[in-house]
């Protein structure tokens, strides 16, 4: 054989370099005999893989961050009175024209951010689910806050999917709104945050996307491959401000409200 | 020093394991953590009973054979491996907890001993180079940029000892596997296999059944050799351009 593909050559090399003699032909003895057969076979396929699920959610993570963004400054416009936030609503239904006709700018968007919503939602619970099961045992010396970013962004992320639910039958549908009037959104919105439990659910959930995007934004980086040693402290900081901005601009509505600056 | 060692205790990969409270007397703090099992087990013998079996084979820090999850941190509380930690850093009259590395895809076999064959596997699929035999080639003749040979040779410190998947919320391999693409994907040499390599070592990682990459970081906290954290988006950029390459 003119080529001579070794298994030991990547591991040796590391030992071999530091000037040691012991190479690592011990490699295979280290499972001792029993070997265990891997759980299904190798599939090089973009959705089986990891770290494909892992980039679906990442993108489908950062539309929805975009359209965040976008979200917060409309949302703040609630400061300017009933007229202009009305007409930023109605502009809404309009965007696009004449190309557009009407609605379809926002219905083109209220698809584009269905399918991230459930692109999202199915990669994170097979993710989720996997890992789960790749660590069945815990220890029996338990360390604190080993897996505080996994869970924040599991309960987190499932805080904020229960809260879309509820948004949109609150805000869009009024289905759970009493006195809900459509193309009144500047109305509706001082309902809702007039009453307790409309501005518990509401921070609760903004802090939760805050934490979420936190993590969450960073962790995108990393899976797109766009981060490295360099860029840390960049990134970091980004994901800082952003989860900061936005919670800090959604919660002003309904302090807003609530101290009588918005009424 | 004398010592409450608390360790796993499971006779084979099928039983039922727990943990079993020991004392040991005559402790040195120059001792490595593993002689101070030896010293266990001695005791052991002597009474008659089944030693703990553990995983050791160079006892200098390269091979990455020794593992333990020591007070819940994999190869203990000092940033090295289990065989290179010395009783110096703890107190007489601690009681220290000794486990075995926890993740489905490395099952125990028996006490503090994990079956890590799926490591070999990720290598068998992809950690390697192909190269003429016969003539060696002249040394000059494949220049490396310095930064690409410091950047391989960090990621070829890597010996393999799993610490990483151990420390992992989800018993995920991503820094291991990292470390052996890193390694050989960024040299000329490894170059006609960058992208099957990165495509089957993460593949065959999937099928070993270990968990996906949450950025934790405890993997890289936990590393003995100092793997860190970005060598994972460094994989993930290249299993994403393996990708766009390989149809
Ligand atoms: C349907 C509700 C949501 C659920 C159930 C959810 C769940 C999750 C989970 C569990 C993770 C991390 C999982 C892992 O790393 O393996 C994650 C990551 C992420 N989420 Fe969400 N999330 C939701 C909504 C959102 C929203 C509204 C945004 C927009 C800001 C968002 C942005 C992100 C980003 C950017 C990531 C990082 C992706 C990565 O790690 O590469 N998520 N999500
Ligand atoms: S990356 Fe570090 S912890 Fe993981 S196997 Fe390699 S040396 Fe051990
Ligand atoms: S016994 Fe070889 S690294 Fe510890």
């Amino acid at each position: 054989m003119a080529l001579a593909p070794s298994k030991d050559t990547a591991t040796a090399k590391g030992a071999a370099a530091k000037g040691s003699a012991s190479a690592k032909g011990t490699a295979s003895v280290k499972g001792t005999a029993s070997a265990r057969p891997p759980s299904r076979t190798p599939s090089r396929g973009f959705w089986s893989s990891t770290i494909g699920k892992k980039t679906v959610m990442a993108v489908s993570g950062l539309i929805m961050l975009a359209y965040l963004v976008a979200h917060v400054a409309g949302n703040l416009k609630v400061f300017f009175g009933p007229e202009e936030f009305n007409g930023y609503a109605h502009w809404l239904r309009v965007m696009g024209a004449p190309v557009l006709h009407h609605e379809w700018g926002l219905w083109l968007a209220r698809i584009v951010l269905l399918a991230a919503v459930g692109a999202h939602a199915v990669s994170a619970y097979q993710l989720s689910r996997r890992d789960i099961r790749a660590r069945p045992t815990r220890y029996v010396h338990r360390r604190k806050g080993s897996s505080y970013a996994t869970r924040t962004m599991r309960w987190g992320g499932i805080i904020v999917g229960l809260f879309i639910v509820w948004h949109v039958l609150d805000l869009t549908t009024g289905t759970v709104h009493p006195g809900f009037e459509s193309g009144r959104p500047y109305q509706n919105v001082i309902d809702t945050f007039s009453t307790w439990y409309g501005n518990t659910i509401y921070i609760v959930a903004m802090l939760a996307v805050g934490l979420h995007v936190r993590h969450g934004f960073w962790s995108a980086a990393q899976t797109l491959g766009v981060g490295n040693a360099r860029r840390e402290r960049a990134l970091r900081l980004l994901a800082n401000v952003l989860a900061l901005a936005l919670t800090a601009g959604f919660i002003a509505v309904p302090v807003g409200v609530m101290t009588g600056v918005v009424n | 020093m004398k010592l409450n060692l608390r360790v796993w205790r499971q006779k084979n990969a099928g039983a039922e394991g727990a943990m079993a409270t020991y004392e040991v007397d005559g402790v040195s703090p120059d001792m490595s953590f593993l002689e101070m099992l030896d010293t266990l087990n001695e005791d052991l013998i002597l009474r008659g009973e089944d030693p703990v079996a553990f995983d050791h084979d160079c006892r200098e820090g390269i091979c990455g054979a020794c593992s333990l999850v020591i007070n819940g941190d994999a190869h203990g509380p000092e940033r090295t491996t289990t065989c290179q930690l010395h009783m110096r850093s703890f107190r007489d009259g601690d009681t220290i907890d000794v486990e075995p590395w926890r993740a489905s895809a490395f099952p125990v076999v028996k006490d503090l001993v994990v079956d890590r064959s799926a490591f070999d596997r990720i290598i068998r699929s992809g950690g390697y180079v192909s190269v003429p035999t016969g003539s060696a080639p002249e040394a000059h003749a494949t220049p490396v940029p310095k930064a690409d040979a410091d950047f391989a040779f960090e990621h070829a410190e890597c010996i393999g000892c799993g610490a990483c998947v151990a420390a992992c919320p989800n018993g995920s391999a991503m820094l291991f596997t990292s470390a052996k693409v890193n390694h050989l994907n960024v040299l000329p040499q490894g170059a006609p296999e960058r992208e099957t390599r990165v495509l089957d070592m993460v593949a065959q990682m999937d099928a070993e059944g270990f968990g996906g990459c949450t950025l934790t970081g405890e993997c890289a906290t936990a590393c003995p050799k100092g793997i860190p954290l970005p060598s994972i988006a460094a994989m993930n950029k290249e299993w994403l351009r393996a990708r766009r390459k390989v149809k």
